[in-house]
């Protein structure tokens, strides 16, 4: 009784404020990329969307996780240093000889593992995970510093880097799709269409009360940092294949972006609201304004003012229409009275 | 609510003030063996140029790290003071480069006066827009390191275009104390007094613990919250005039990715993330201990990279000891409170 009621009552009240910033912030992508395509020179080139696709991919593919991590009210800061920490092992593990396909899954595993340090701390120690995944973040950056200090390995094989940089058959579709849309796939069938995604809007909504309606909630908690480990292993190892260059500062900073792309779309930093969906635009959208002003010889410094302002709007402005709803509607009231 | 909440309060925060204590303690022991083996290792650590040279690497830190504190403890962040003190340091320079007869007074103020504009749209943000801190201040740091860049596009200000008078502050003493030194030791004593002694700070402790029993109990929430991030600011723009003086090259990027620091440097010195608890001068030594161990390290020759690993490690078990504080209280006041 109590577990359908929790999820429901959350449907019925967020829906309708959730669903307008989601279907804003979709409306603007998709007017972001007709305006890009139409006015700015070079922009709907298809190898411009190739570049496109690779800029927007390690932010997209760290914000999957991200987003069902926020949305039940934790936080995961310590991805890029992760990303950081696989790319430097990657650069080590090939100088001492060990075979690409052996190194990628080892990447991915050692991501995996982090991510559940982080997982360990903030559900069995019940330490808040803002301060942990800060803590994380010095951490894991520190080690890949200690593996691969300042310099960079770079002689990665080309059938690698080439794969992740070309198109599929030299078309133009990029590699890295095959690997974006299913895993983009695969989250948002989790968090939009099974029990464990309903499970997490009732954790972000009310954590006890997810747990006394009998959602393990320690586990699942768990389990997602490890998934956003694995993932920003994944990345790691896409990231010095495409750059071919293995680097312990690789995507440092790059946990912000992500938090601040998964927040302007649409999902609140309490937890409990949310979708895919307006993430997916969220990051588009970013990359999109970000390619377009590069094109436009903007510095990309300059878009920091947009990225900030639609980041603090994206949460301001349904606010503000709410508050105004509720005036109009006691206004209407008293009318109504008198 | 409240009305049963205050008669266990004041018990419990004495209990809660005989733990903090040796929760700084724990620092300052940390501190002491730290330079005590490496003076041990290497006698030169103790010298007077590495001894100025690790406190003037500190005072930045520790001016930001206080006005960082007082927010935390309102259970807020601000992680805009990176980009505050790059504005800042940026404004003040050009300003100076343009009239180098500027007043070192003025400077500082106007330092002051730019963070202070920017934390104050930061708390009525939060307060009245009733946006999350994180996302607010996540926001700000954004866009004013946009606007840095936008302002300052690729130029930078240069040390030889600054004036004197301005470049010696950094470097300038009194009774053997450099300038930066002093302001910080100023700025960290004085908000400690102010947070512990007077009204406002402890109305800020409270509503840390507690935002709807603060605002159930008549504190003037909406004031205190913008009042605390105003500090924050303010104390971020203070460190950007600090910074510009010390460093004398400034260019849009200064105090790039100094928020993460900051916000470490306030959770070692024992300031609990989730608010209500932790001291100013805690975060001053938290400071502190982050730029001993930076120190040390080169001093002992031990690998530089290993520095920010340390530190990684360092904040987790800063948390770590916080937590088991905590369930030491609750579980003495729970056996306290069965007594009764």
């Amino acid at each position: 009784m109590s577990d359908t009621a929790a999820p429901r009552g959350i449907r019925r009240g967020e829906l309708g404020k959730l669903a307008s910033w989601d279907g804003i912030i979709i409306v603007l992508t998709v007017l972001a990329l007709v305006v890009a395509s139409l006015a700015v020179p070079n922009f709907g080139t298809s190898r411009n969307y190739t570049f496109l696709v690779l800029d927007l991919m390690p932010i997209l593919l760290i914000a999957l996780p991200m987003t069902l991590i926020i949305v039940t009210g934790e936080i995961d800061l310590s991805v890029a240093s992760t990303l950081g920490f696989t790319s430097a092992l990657m650069g080590w593990f090939w100088n001492n000889g060990l075979s690409i396909e052996m190194i990628i899954p080892l990447c991915i595993v050692i991501g995996a593992v982090l991510g559940a340090f982080n997982g360990f701390l903030v559900t069995r120690l019940g330490l808040p995970s803002l301060a942990v995944t800060i803590g994380t973040l010095a951490l894991y950056r520190g080690l890949a510093l200690v593996v691969l200090g300042d310099g960079a390995v770079a002689d990665f094989p080309f059938d690698y880097t080439g794969w992740v940089t070309g198109t599929i058959g030299g078309g133009s579709i990029p590699n890295v799709l095959l690997l974006l849309i299913p895993l983009a796939i695969v989250f948002g069938i989790v968090l939009h269409a099974t029990p464990v995604g309903r499970a997490l809007y009732a954790m972000g909504a009310n954590d006890k009360a997810a747990h006394f309606a009998g959602i393990r909630v320690e586990r699942t908690k768990f389990w997602l940092y490890v998934a956003s480990g694995a993932v920003a292993g994944l990345v790691g190892v896409l990231w010095t294949l495409r750059y071919s260059s293995a680097r312990a500062d690789n995507g440092s900073g790059l946990e912000l972006a992500v938090v601040a792309a998964v927040l302007l779309g649409g999902v609140s930093i309490f937890g409990g609201k949310g979708s895919l969906p307006g993430v997916l635009a969220g990051v588009v959208l970013l990359a999109v304004l970000q390619n377009a002003l590069r094109l436009q010889d903007v510095s990309g410094q300059a878009l920091n003012i947009v990225t900030g302002a639609l980041l603090v709007l994206s949460v301001l402005l349904p606010n503000i229409v709410t508050s105004l709803r509720t005036t109009w509607h006691r206004r209407r009231l008293r009318q109504a009275a008198a | 609510m409240a009305a049963i909440a205050t008669p266990s309060a004041s018990p419990a925060r004495r209990a809660f003030g005989g733990l903090v204590k040796t929760r700084e303690l724990g620092i300052v022991i940390a501190l002491i063996a730290l330079v005590v083996y490496t003076a041990a290792n290497n006698p030169r650590f103790l010298s007077a140029q590495s001894i100025r040279d690790i406190l003037l690497n500190t005072a930045i830190l520790a001016v930001m790290a206080a006005g960082q504190a007082v927010v935390v403890i309102t259970r807020n962040i601000d992680l805009s003071v990176g980009s505050v003190l790059g504005l800042s340091a940026y404004a003040v320079a050009t300003l100076l480069q343009a009239n180098p007869g500027v007043p070192m007074v003025v400077a500082l103020l106007i330092g002051l006066a730019v963070g202070a504009a920017a934390g104050a749209l930061n708390g009525v943000l939060v307060r009245y827009g009733k946006v999350p801190a994180l996302v607010v201040t996540l926001g700000t740091m954004y866009i004013w390191r946009g606007v840095a860049y936008s302002w300052a596009g690729g130029d930078q200000v240069t040390a030889s275009e600054l004036p004197k008078h301005f470049l010696s502050f950094a470097n300038d003493s009194v009774l053997g104390i450099p300038w930066p030194v002093l302001v910080a030791i100023v700025v960290v004593l004085g908000v400690t007094v102010v947070m512990r002694n007077y009204r406002a700070g402890r109305e800020l402790y409270a509503m840390g613990s507690s935002p709807d029993a603060a605002e159930l109990a008549g504190i003037k929430v909406s004031r205190n919250l913008i009042g605390a991030f105003i500090v924050s600011g303010a104390l971020a723009g203070l460190a950007g005039v600090l910074f510009a003086a010390r460093f004398g090259t400034i260019d849009a990027s200064a105090g790039n990715g100094y928020e993460l620091n900051v916000v470490a440097a306030v959770v070692v010195g024992g300031v609990a993330i989730s608010g209500g608890s932790g001291t100013v001068w805690g975060a001053g030594l938290g400071a502190l201990l982050l730029t001993v161990i930076g120190s040390a390290l080169t001093v002992l020759s031990i690998n530089q990279f290993w520095q920010q690993a340390i530190v990684g490690a360092l904040i987790i078990l800063a948390i770590c000891a916080d937590r088991v504080v905590a369930v030491r209280i609750a579980r003495a006041l729970r056996k306290r409170d069965s007594h009764v």
